[in-house]
């Protein structure tokens, strides 16, 4: 921790750097979060695939909204776990009292939960692919965008919604209580975006607009309203 | 003022079966849809009283959050104002208007939305703010259910589906759910600060239903469907009883918040001195 | 025709519900505002 704070002096964005950097090491070394992720990612792409069975055709219209629904599902387990090693070991009271701006932890969880997420779509992709017997019948590029504005948009409000449940009963129920009904534009624009892409039908540029107009504002509101949650006790 | 409440109840109860009976009897049977159509006089009226008092916990939310820091306290201040003043003026410049939409009440919508705002800046402490905000949120999240049983109630016998998901019924469902998450963050904190966090989660509500609305209107370009409860120009006599109606339920709704803000502030009194006495107490109840 | 009664009646069973509950917590802080009088 020392290492941050020398950093804090001088360079706000060296806070978040060195707690991004500090995250990743932890995570890497432990492997907790990114094991149990992965398997639970493994369980779903299974589970769905029974479910749902259904030829090439009919796959390429229902597999934005199932990818989408698994994804959701594993943020939701990676987002429950952002601030347990914090609480675990009285770290926010430390940040509270540091002068480092409160933007700078946010930023930083939220981008260490991004990267966790992004890992865990990485490596989801190729199952259901291969489980879906997906191809893209449109511009396949165009599907970075949208999984990238649309992990952001989970991942910027349910690290903020993460905060707030701290100090509530049910924590972990109490997280995507909040978080589901405010990304319903996001998730409809993602889900809307992949069957486009896929399908070829319809173009995506809405979508990916409306999800870059969602990203915008609701990133900007996170980060101005911050440091009220991280203070509530 | 107690003593208003039993007057302003009774003077509710003669409105509402009065509207009651406008609904029922005096108003048109409507040509295509027959008699179920006058479920629209308890359905609108319902809505848009719910989405009265989901604004009252938006400004409430906002004031709270604001008024702690002077600074922004003012910015708001003016920001407020320039909204106002912006609806003036675009009521009456900007052509052509949406259908159905007159620049003399786009202009009053505007002033009423200030003048709420300096109202309850005026009227309420700041921690009284946030009594109204909870208050608002319930009784708003009471209306909203009635809508969302309303409304698949009217759509089945005259379109035979009982929801579809356009633009107005699903922006009505994201609002109520993001108000039932805002009621149960309040009833589940255990923080002191419940009502910061409570208000900024009303915030993000706020941000979320223009996007919401937007992407479903997106939605529905792409995926054309029957449109639910068309808008367009109604019969001046429903149009009477709709109002009749709007008023009644107002005052109805102004009742229940009236009682459920005494009943706020009585809890609030009664859980301080709770705490000061368990404080005070010398061997202390552990 | 049924369900505009329906429509009706569910309205006012849903702010009827409302309103009991409303009448329940009075009670509650009724009996609390009493426990304390005594304790006074």
């Amino acid at each position: 921790m020392s290492e941050s704070s020398n950093v804090a002096s001088r360079v706000p964005s060296g806070v978040t750097g060195a707690t991004l950097a500090k995250d990743l090491r932890l995570e890497w070394r432990s492997k907790d979060a990114i094991n149990s992720m992965l398997f639970f990612s493994l369980l779903v792409v299974v589970v769905f695939s029974f479910s749902f069975d259904p030829n090439a055709e009919e796959s390429r219209q229902i597999a934005g909204g199932l990818v989408w629904v698994a994804f959701l599902f594993a943020a939701v387990v990676a987002l429950n776990q952002t601030w347990a090693r914090e609480l675990r070991n009285q770290v926010l009271d430390a940040y509270r009292v540091s002068p480092a701006p409160a933007n700078s932890l946010f930023l930083a969880k939220a981008l260490g939960n991004f990267i966790f997420v992004a890992v865990l779509e990485i490596l989801m992709t190729p199952l259901f692919i291969m489980f879906y017997k997906l191809r893209a019948l449109g511009p396949a590029w165009q599907l970075i965008p949208v999984a990238a504005l649309g992990t952001w948009a989970l991942v910027v409000n349910g690290t903020f919604f993460a905060a707030m449940s701290l100090r509530t009963r049910s924590r972990e129920i109490m997280l995507p209580l909040l978080l589901f009904p405010v990304s319903i534009p996001a998730l409809l624009a993602m889900v809307n975006a992949t069957t486009a892409i896929l399908t070829g039908e319809l173009s995506a540029r809405f979508w990916i607009v409306l999800l870059t107009t969602y990203d915008v504002v609701f990133t900007v509101a996170c980060l101005l309203l911050f440091e009220l949650v991280l203070n509530a006790e | 003022m107690k003593k208003l409440f039993p007057i302003f109840g009774l003077l509710t109860a003669v409105l509402l079966s009065f509207a009651l009976y406008e609904a029922l009897v005096v108003a048109p049977t409507e040509q295509t849809m027959g008699n179920v159509q006058r479920i629209f006089y308890y359905h609108v009226p319902s809505a848009w009283t719910a989405f009265l008092l989901f604004f009252i916990n938006f400004v409430c939310s906002i004031q709270y959050l604001v008024r702690r820091n002077p600074a922004a306290d003012k910015v708001a201040n003016w920001t407020v104002i320039l909204i106002a003043i912006a609806t003036c003026i675009a009521a009456f410049v900007v052509r052509p208007l949406a259908e159905g939409m007159e620049p003399s009440s786009i202009a009053t919508t505007g002033i009423i939305i200030a003048g709420l705002y300096f109202l309850i800046k005026k009227y309420f402490s700041v921690e009284r703010t946030d009594a109204l905000a909870v208050v608002s949120a319930e009784v708003g999240v009471v209306f909203c259910t009635v809508v969302l049983v309303t409304g698949p109630l009217w759509a089945r016998p005259v379109w035979g589906i009982w929801w579809t998901w356009d633009v107005r019924l699903t922006s009505t469902l994201v609002l109520w759910l993001i108000y039932i998450s805002y009621l149960m963050l309040r009833r589940f904190s255990t923080s002191g600060q419940t009502p910061v966090l409570a208000a900024a989660l009303a915030v993000f509500g706020a941000l979320d239903v223009p996007l919401v609305y937007f992407s479903i209107w997106i939605f529905r370009t792409q995926h054309p469907q029957p449109v639910i409860g068309g808008g367009g120009s109604i019969d001046p006599k429903m149009l009477q009883v709709l109002l009749i109606n709007w008023l009644a339920f107002l005052a109805f709704a102004a009742l229940v918040c009236w009682s459920r803000y005494r009943l706020e502030i009585l809890q609030r009194k009664v859980e301080e001195t709770q705490a000061l006495q368990a404080l005070e107490e010398p061997g202390g109840s552990r | 025709m049924n369900f505009l009664y329906a429509a009706y009646a569910a309205t006012w069973i849903i702010h009827i519900a409302y309103l009991g509950i409303l009448v329940r917590r009075y009670q509650r802080v009724s009996r609390d505002i009493d426990e304390l009088k005594k304790i006074k």
